[in-house]
């Protein structure tokens, strides 16, 4: 780990790797040791690895596997297997599937070829965010924990920086409370950890996890960021951990985007009741075609 | 000689330069893979041996994953 100075045999590792994220749920405020977690799982390093520390950390978790239904079905069958597989190993790691085509009557892309112009990653983005924000809601879970690292992270700032967009940076963090009865807290226990660090986790304790990338992420934005920032990460060590831990300190100390344009003003979807910025539908009741 | 296996690509290498040198050497990032040998998962100093077999996983993700990002509202 260039970025820490570090390096650590697989033993210590995973003990480094563990104290690191109770130290972040703890000092970030995610969630206690009493209250229900809900983790989304994708079958993906980062989830599979997420599920597994707050597990052994004893935190009161249950999966939550969306199937999309992607490739024809069969990359989503192997990542819903990899979740069981992963479930099946572990005492207690209960979780939930949402088959999205059995639920709304469409698969993602099946909405993607008939709403031309629209990204399937966006699409299958805002599908996930409802039915996490739903699931979590519902079942009164005190909040949604997702596998997002720092790779992550760091990619969407710098998309947001290079858009200026304030609203979304006046939003990113480790943790986003519930600022509207229907909207889950959400809370991301690996944002320090780089892409690599989580990989290794989930390959030292034996996970496994769909190598493959999702077949619509081929092209996406988001990964070209990643490539770019690991470019600048391999010329300069910590670069992109200092890009964005001094975002999040640096907008903490000195009150960046807190100006008016920059809050969000929730009503409540017509349909669904879930907190949303637009006037009548949420983009995802639109998107459905509900009314 | 080493081999190096990435994404059903191989390439045959001079043994005795570290991991890391064997990435670059190969036109990939050190930053967007893990090294394996034997199984086992190695790091970037280690000095690669004749013989050896590593295999590169890529740890780059991303597409739909990261649209939870725009958060704020669980539909816009």
């Amino acid at each position: 780990m260039r970025q820490h100075r570090l390096a650590l045999c697989g033993e210590h590792f995973t003990e480094w790797f563990i104290s690191r994220t109770q130290r972040a749920i703890e000092r970030y405020g995610m969630f206690g040791p009493e209250d229900r977690v809900l983790v989304a799982v994708s079958g993906g390093k980062d989830s599979l690895a997420l599920w597994d520390v707050l597990l052994r950390l004893g935190y009161d978790v249950e999966g939550l596997y969306i199937n999309l239904a992607i490739a024809d079905q069969q990359y989503s069958e192997e990542s819903k297997a990899r979740v069981e597989q992963f479930a099946s190993e572990r005492s207690g790691a209960d979780f939930q599937i949402v088959d999205v085509k059995k639920t709304y009557g469409k698969s993602v892309l099946e909405l993607a070829r008939e709403r031309r112009g629209r990204e399937v990653c966006s699409l299958c983005g805002l599908v996930k965010r409802h039915i996490m924000n739903r699931v979590a809601c519902e079942r009164g879970f005190a909040a949604l924990a997702t596998g997002h690292n720092l790779d992550d992270e760091a990619a969407v700032l710098f998309q947001n920086v290079l858009r200026w967009q304030t609203g979304y940076l006046a939003r990113q963090a480790p943790v986003l409370p519930s600022t509207h009865p229907r909207l889950a807290r959400k809370a991301k226990p690996f944002f320090r950890f780089y892409e690599r660090e989580t990989a290794a986790y989930a390959l030292l304790q034996g996970t496994d996890y769909i190598y493959e990338e999702c077949p619509h992420s081929k092209g996406a934005t988001t990964i070209l960021y990643k490539e770019l920032l690991n470019r600048l990460e391999t010329r300069s060590r910590g670069a992109k951990q200092q890009f964005y831990l001094s975002f999040l300190k640096t907008r903490r100390e000195e009150g960046l985007f807190s100006g008016p344009r920059e809050k969000l003003d929730l009503g409540e979807c017509e349909n669904c009741g879930q907190p949303t910025t637009a006037p009548a539908l949420c983009a995802f009741c639109r998107l459905w075609g509900m009314s | 000689m080493i081999k190096l296996v990435y994404r059903g690509k191989e390439w045959e290498l001079k043994a005795g330069m570290t991991a890391r040198a064997a990435i670059k050497k190969v036109g990939l990032d050190p930053e967007s893979v893990l090294v394996v040998r034997d199984g086992q998962l190695v790091t970037d100093d280690t000095i690669l041996k004749d013989g050896d077999e590593v295999r590169l996983i890529a740890v780059i993700s991303g597409g739909a994953q990261n649209c939870f990002h725009f958060e704020g509202c669980p539909g816009r």
